[in-house]
């Protein structure tokens, strides 16, 4: 019961962590591996809202999820859109904007106990038996109102409409009068207040500390290979694949294999079916 | 009135001259062609003899970056696989030399070239199921083996573990130590050039990156010699591998770290891709610089992710192009 109770909590949290990579990707085609890096970042300006400014909790949330959209939103505007359609210069850039946001808040000290947020609710409930944190709870409850948003989004407003157009044909999108650049800047934008968001939920569950913020991108693109990069709907399913694996093999054998489990996941896919569970791209684009 | 300007560029006569059979009408036109050459030649072979001992150290660890920038450069450039598996072959060769040094007892002299080999074969297996795979699927699943291969190092505990596998020998003799990989990089860098651009095994490489359906109209197995290419790419990686774990005196974990899969990105980027004397260019100019910034400590990774950014984004074409064209070119601005 444990085990099923710890990895559909984990499983969430994968999502949490992958929806806006994989949103990113699958909208503008941006693979934006400064993902990690946006999720740390949620976390320390809410940090600094919250104990340098003293602003209350949700104030301080929502200022620096707005703050980290106007961050994604620049990262394509500046960045990314003078080299879209190189894939390869598109990921040294945005790991490069990655790495130099985390090791600059290394530097600025980011380690140890000192940068904690505090949980949401500090009781915990029993749910047969099992003890899980009400903070555990509110993050699964918030992933399920995110999906049935996004869902809402990307399939009844025009903006979210006009992000699947662009994702399915670009050419027939822009002679419809979609403008490719604005509708990728808002999926950049929008990735990044997921992965913002995902920072704000789970950082108080652990320290902030920047090595995190690798994790958390390894992740994001084992769930996005695995579920089919792009494929938001995939994420979803591989998130709980990968979740209940991880669990499995934690209890079982050792918490090292935690992130053994995402990398062997990624090379298993890759190799065997590399479109992923519900990728669409055709196979000849990816494999000789 | 805003006036339209344009830069034109026009060769040089030397280059024009240079060109054609009047190469070699005089040392000044044999000079102009082979100046670079030399210039490389005797550089690598004078540098490491008039700097401090200090710095010498660092040019031993700058010639294995070096090594793996080549090595990136030869399978992006001309096979067209981008291999973010520097790591991977830098810890298989390191791990492989010290397994034969510490548990077997050969010296190092033997244990190098032998785990040079066995290394790159080793590799060349672990990366022979994702060969069909293009672009960006391959670059992440090479990405992912070091980080794996760490991991359950590790996790396993096999090897030493976190530890590695200390006390390992060491060549005593600096002069070897450095001269050793320097002319070993002289010899891969003029060697592959010669690959790619007189061998016919180059021409199916490059075949391999620009036009897979001419191969396997010809009845060519593309995996078989993309098999090949990584082969030798990694046979570069696992060399330095083997040779720090000798120089060092310890094989462990770091050997996995990231650092040797983004570097050699990163001195392409900077020196300039195309030609493999730009990924060489960029290694010599990049690891000096990070030493010297070593003061910084982890801001030195902050500037490189700026000047990483800057390159990809704002200047393309890299140093060496850029070097290039002033040697051969004049350019002045002339009215539209």
């Amino acid at each position: 019961m444990e085990l099923v109770i710890y990895g559909i909590i984990n499983s969430v949290s994968l999502i949490l962590m992958s929806i806006g990579f994989a949103l990113a990707y699958g909208v503008s085609r941006v693979p934006n591996f400064a993902h990690g890096a946006l999720f740390i970042l949620t976390g320390y300006i809410t940090w600094i809202f919250l104990y340098q400014a003293g602003l209350p909790y949700a104030l301080a949330v929502i200022l620096s999820l707005i703050i980290i959209a106007l961050i994604g939103a620049a990262l394509y505007q500046l960045i990314l859109i003078r080299v879209r359609g190189m894939p390869i210069s598109e990921i040294i850039a945005s790991f490069g904007v990655g790495l130099a946001i985390l090791e600059l808040l290394r530097w600025a000290g980011l380690r140890g106990m000192t940068y904690m947020l505090p949980p949401f609710m500090k009781e915990s409930l029993n749910i047969a038996g099992v003890p899980v944190s009400y903070h555990r709870v509110i993050i699964v409850g918030a992933a399920m109102i995110m999906l049935f948003f996004l869902w809402y989004f990307t399939h009844y407003t025009k903006p979210g409409l006009a992000l699947r157009a662009i994702a399915q044909n670009e050419r027939a999108a822009l002679v419809l009068g979609i403008d490719s650049d604005r509708a990728a800047t808002v999926a950049v934008s929008l990735g990044a207040v997921l992965a913002g968001l995902a920072g704000v939920l789970l950082l108080p569950l652990g320290n902030i500390v920047v090595e995190m913020g690798y994790e958390v991108l390894v992740f994001a693109i084992a769930v996005s290979v695995c579920g089919g990069l792009g494929s938001w709907k995939g994420a979803v399913v591989a998130s709980f694949l990968i979740g209940f694996a991880q669990i499995i093999t934690v209890t079982y054998l050792a918490s090292h294999y935690h992130f053994v489990v995402a990398l062997l996941i990624i090379i298993i896919v890759l190799i065997t079916k590399p479109s992923g569970l519900y990728g669409r791209q055709k196979e000849l684009e990816e494999r000789v | 009135m805003m006036q339209e300007l344009r830069k034109e560029r026009l060769d040089r006569g030397i280059k024009v001259r240079a060109d054609s059979i009047y190469a070699i009408s005089s040392l000044k036109e044999i000079m102009f062609l082979m100046g670079p050459g030399l210039i490389l030649v005797f550089g690598l072979l004078v540098l490491p003899a008039v700097v401090s001992p200090y710095w010498q150290r660092v040019l031993c660890i700058a010639g294995v970056y070096v090594l793996l920038s080549i090595s990136f450069g030869f399978l992006a450039n001309y096979v067209g696989l981008v291999c973010l598996g520097g790591a991977l072959f830098v810890g298989v060769g390191g791990y492989l030399s010290g397994i034969l040094n510490a548990y077997f007892g050969l010296s190092p002299l033997l244990a190098i070239p032998l785990a040079t080999v066995a290394g790159a074969f080793i590799c060349t297996l672990l990366l022979l199921p994702c060969l069909p795979l293009r672009g960006v699927y391959f670059a992440i699943i090479s990405f992912v083996y070091p980080l794996l291969a760490g991991r359950l190092i590790a996790a396993t505990g096999v090897f030493g573990g976190t530890d590695g596998i200390a006390e390992l020998d060491v060549l005593t003799n600096k002069w070897v130590n450095i001269y050793l990989i320097f002319i070993l990089i002289l010899v891969v860098v003029f060697g592959i050039s010669r690959l790619v651009n007189y061998e016919d095994l180059g021409l199916v490489f490059r075949g391999v990156k620009d036009n897979e359906q001419a191969i396997t109209a010809s009845g060519l197995n593309i995996t078989f010699y993309k098999a090949q290419a990584v082969f030798i790419g990694a046979a570069l990686g696992c060399f330095g591998g083997a040779y720090l774990s000798h120089l060092y005196g310890w094989a462990g974990m770091s050997l996995f770290a990231i650092d040797f899969s983004i570097l050699p990105v990163a001195a392409t980027v900077v020196g300039g891709s195309g030609i493999l004397y730009g990924p060489l260019l960029g290694a010599f100019l990049l690891i000096p610089i990070s030493e010297a910034l070593r003061a910084f400590g982890t801001l030195r990774i902050v500037f490189y992710a700026i000047v990483l950014v800057f390159f990809v984004v704002f200047w393309t074409e890299g140093v060496l192009e850029y070097v290039r064209r002033k040697y051969e070119q004049f350019e002045h601005w002339v009215r539209v």
